[in-house]
């Protein structure tokens, strides 16, 4: 007989367990995972990693269009989508092999199968409805992570009205094509089929595109999209959606009394995420979940002793690297490792793989301001970078918000070429407390994107040299 | 190759010393157990000698330079058959010099100013130890007017943090506002003088350091307890007539007293910390005794054993060599228990502060004749007023209070010590 009783089991195999259970054996803590379906989960499987590689297809094929600008020529230029997808079926793939091995390297033991908590410091795991057997841990470790959300009349069929995972795999390509919500999800895959031609049509509710984004950067991401040929609405909601034979009827309700018609092929729902709190025996531990999470502090305590949660079942934001730093947080406190500090929530970058890219970290003008904070602003338009014009990519800015009596770095907001790769700088800034007077005296390499962000704290003293 | 003189720690907490003076001169021939030098730290002076044989190369560090970090360099000594060539290119700077892997020859092009590398961090060091904070941090403390030195940090290695310093401003909004000024003019003299500024010694800045953590972390409470001294100066001096060599002193029965009263009360010779209350099974008692430039605390140990000739003599010794300057770290370092007397100095009463790790400090005050009423009847009697300081999460009023009362009882009635 296997092993049942362990210091700490993982319920969940995605970036915050993984990750977690890894940590927590090089602390020494006897430790198991149990997963139901793929190691890596949404993350590596259906989310972040094989929607980069589509991605990456669709920045190919925009350069193809634009090789005349680049002094290049090539006839009879074409995309296959099934090789498209596939390509990005086989990095996920490669992907969650790694895990499999990282975790054996580290000795955690995986357990394949449905955990069920069954009373304190108990799981029972089911695969297929037979049992697999039931384990003990001092600790235990939610990781179970989180679904499309779902709103009442509009649910996706799989066929016609797609969630993110259909999206990810799809086994035609739509010409028309609406997405509804353009958080991080629905713009990326709007940015990906637009970029492949298809007709996008993006609904959002609030009053900007990228709605988490400083408002600024959502106004030039607006410009970007419309300038890409897609059209967007906002302050829109869909009220109905009728499926035709092979098309979506969407009635749009535009907010001001007016209402219209749109039918596409496909509908894209990304309406936000919904944790998996069902069915994991919450109740038999005292955890209740409140609107789909579970509520935890900076540890990932639950409030039930030996019970945590992290990722994105305890709340946003949805974030893989939230999670992973969030489950190695909650395990170096189970560990008893010195000093830990609690997870701080305010210094999450944010990155989202449209064109052009958008990334930030920390407070938004607005947020700031609402905060009582007194600020100043840098901004710095890539049109003035030198690397930026050289890439073909002039088209994006950086802005800096400093709270104006200490200097503290209070947000960085980024649209443009590679501002993904970036914003760590931002966040390492942030992270060490530096002022804008360390980034002023920062040399920045030559020529690179990054300029802009040295340019931006610049400005913010109205001190820029290139613009 | 050179063998490079590192400051020495003189005792597990020491971090600078100032180098008072080197008693070798650049070239002069060194044996082993020379003195090389006179170290002071912030209570005491040492000696540093020589370990091996050789020349003196080179003083990094001069004489009278302050805030010297331990392990940093501060002289080389040639070993024999080597002469002054050798200590080009030797990388002296390197932090942990003598753990430094051996510097080989390839090293040497680049590490040609010997010198002035090795003297720049301690010249920096001379500003006091440097302070691990934020920039951030640093920012908003220098424009709260705080200073980082009191604050403790909370970051990856003790690093002073935002959240740190906003921590430590609600404490310090909260300390009592300096008493108003007198509201009588002030007449000026007409030849203003400009007011002098006094370097901080090492010592100054340590007593500053303890004292502002103490009043800061330790919840301090105070209880009085008046003493009549009758009885036991007609014992002192009984017993001064029959050792009329060892004079023992009021202060001495009070170390023996105190010491007694630990054994009763044992909770009181106890130390605070954040898991647990660590309660010392011998009872050494610190005294605070006043030197140039400060005070310091040399210990009286297992004082409940020994006898009131012999802690009279200790206690002499001790303080003697204390202001000298004399004391080895380990006869400061440590205790259970304080008593601080300006009886001397006529004050009637006062109150300590706690020094840590301690729980208590004894604020013993003069003994005074003074109008005493026992049984409805007004009489004259000799009364010394005594104030314990006490840790509150340590010491409870009542459990202070137990102690007072055995402390007390000894006092009053002397013989009892001597049994």
């Amino acid at each position: 007989m296997a092993d049942t009783a362990f210091d700490l089991i993982v319920v969940g195999g995605g970036p915050g367990g993984y990750v977690a259970a890894i940590r927590a054996s090089q602390l020494g803590l006897k430790t198991a995972l149990v997963e139901a379906q793929h190691l890596g989960g949404i993350c590596l499987n259906w989310g972040c990693i094989p929607t980069k590689a589509l991605l990456k297809s669709a920045e190919v094929w925009h350069t193809l269009q634009r090789l005349d600008e680049f002094g290049l020529a090539a006839d009879n230029i074409s995309f296959d989508l099934d090789k498209i997808v596939k390509r990005s079926r086989n990095v996920a793939g490669q992907l969650t092999g790694g895990v499999s091995h990282l975790l054996k390297k580290n000795k955690v033991t995986v357990i394949d199968g449905w955990a069920k908590l069954n009373g304190p410091g108990k799981l029972n795991v089911e695969k297929d409805g037979k049992a697999v057997g039931s384990f003990t841990a001092k600790h235990i470790i939610l990781a179970t992570g989180a679904r499309a959300r779902e709103l009442p009349g509009l649910e996706a069929d799989g066929k016609l009205i797609w969630t993110y995972r259909e999206a990810l795999v799809p086994n035609m390509m739509p010409k028309s094509l609406l997405v509804v919500g353009s958080g991080a999800i629905g713009i990326e895959f709007a940015s990906f089929f637009n970029t492949l031609g298809a007709e996008v049509t993006v609904v959002e509710v609030m009053d900007r595109v990228l709605p988490v984004e400083d408002a600024e950067i959502s106004a030039m991401a607006h410009k970007a999209f419309t300038k890409q040929g897609m059209k967007l609405h906002l302050k829109t909601t869909v009220t109905k959606l009728d499926r035709g034979k092979n098309n979506v009827t969407a009635t749009l309700d535009h907010g001001d009394g007016k209402t219209s018609q749109i039918t596409t092929d496909r509908v894209i729902m990304a309406v936000g995420i919904t944790g998996n709190v069902e069915n994991i025996g919450l109740e038999t531990a005292g955890v209740k979940a409140d609107r789909g999470h579970i509520a935890v502090n900076g540890y990932a305590e639950t409030g039930v002793p030996g019970l945590y949660a992290i990722g994105d079942v305890a709340g946003p934001p949805w974030l893989a690297h939230k999670a992973s730093h969030e489950g190695i947080v909650c395990v170096e406190k189970i560990a008893g490792v010195k000093d830990v500090h609690p997870f701080d929530n305010s210094n999450i970058p944010g990155c989202t793989y449209c064109s052009p890219q958008v990334a930030s970290v920390g407070l938004t003008e607005a947020g700031a301001t609402e905060k009582g904070h007194k600020v100043r602003v840098g901004r710095f338009p890539l049109m003035a970078n030198g690397k930026a014009i050289a890439l073909g990519e002039p088209d994006g800015m950086i802005k800096t918000v400093f709270d104006d009596k200490t200097g503290e770095l209070l947000g960085a907001h980024m649209i443009g070429a590679e501002v993904t790769e970036m914003i760590q700088g931002y966040t390492i800034a942030r992270t060490l407390e530096t002022t804008e007077a360390e980034l002023v005296h920062t040399v920045f390499p030559h020529p690179t994107v990054s300029e802009a962000m040295h340019e931006s704290v610049l400005d913010s003293l109205n001190r820029a040299i290139h613009f | 190759m050179p063998i490079t003189i590192t400051m020495p720690a003189l005792s597990p907490t020491m971090t600078e010393g100032r180098i008072a003076r080197w008693f070798k001169t650049e070239g002069e021939e060194v044996i082993a157990g020379d003195v090389l030098a006179e170290i002071e730290t912030d209570k005491a002076t040492m000696e540093l000698e020589a370990i091996d044989d050789g020349i003196l190369g080179k003083i990094l560090v001069p004489g009278e330079t302050d805030g010297v970090a331990v392990n940093t360099p501060i002289a080389l000594v040639l070993e024999e058959g080597e002469d002054a060539s050798a200590m080009d290119g030797f990388v002296t700077s390197a932090p942990v010099a003598p753990a430094a892997p051996a510097p080989t020859t390839e090293a040497a092009p680049v590490a040609a100013p010997v010198a002035p590398a090795a003297v720049a961090p301690a010249a920096s060091a001379a500003e006091g130890q440097r302070i691990i904070a934020s920039p951030l941090a640093r920012r908003i403390a220098t424009d709260s007017g705080l200073d980082l030195a009191l604050v403790k940090g909370s970051g990856p290695r003790g690093r002073i943090v935002k959240a740190d310093v906003l921590g430590a401003q609600g404490t310090a909004k909260s300390a009592p506002a300096i008493p108003a000024a007198p509201s009588a003019p002030i007449v000026i003299p007409a030849t203003s003088v400009e007011p002098t500024e006094i370097p901080l010694t090492t010592m100054r800045k340590t007593i500053a350091k303890r004292l502002v953590a103490a009043k800061q972390e330790i919840p301090h409470i105070y209880l009085t307890i008046e003493c009549e001294l009758d009885a036991l100066l007609a014992l002192r001096k009984q017993v001064n007539e029959r050792k009329p060599d060892s004079k023992v002193s009021v202060n001495d029965f009070i170390v023996k007293a105190s010491a007694l009263a630990l054994k009763d009360v044992p909770a009181v010779n106890a130390s605070w910390t954040d898991t647990a209350m660590i309660q010392y099974n011998t009872i050494d008692i610190s005294i605070a005794v006043a030197i140039e430039g400060g005070l310091i605390t040399p210990i009286v140990r297992n004082a409940d054993l020994k006898s009131l000739v012999v802690i009279s003599g200790e206690v002499k010794e001790l303080a003697g060599r204390a202001k000298e300057g004399k004391l080895m770290p380990e006869e400061y370092q440590g205790g259970g228990f304080s008593i601080s007397n300006l009886g001397m100095f006529g004050i009637k009463e006062f109150s300590a502060i706690i020094n840590p790790p301690q729980s208590a400090i004894l604020a013993v005050g003069a003994g005074e004749q003074r109008p005493v009423v026992k049984d409805g009847a007004l009489s004259v009697a000799t009364v010394m007023s005594c104030t314990m300081s006490c840790d509150h999460r340590v010491v409870d009023g009542a459990l202070g209070a137990q102690w007072l009362a055995a402390f007390k009882g000894y006092i009053e009635d002397p013989l009892g010590m001597l049994l």
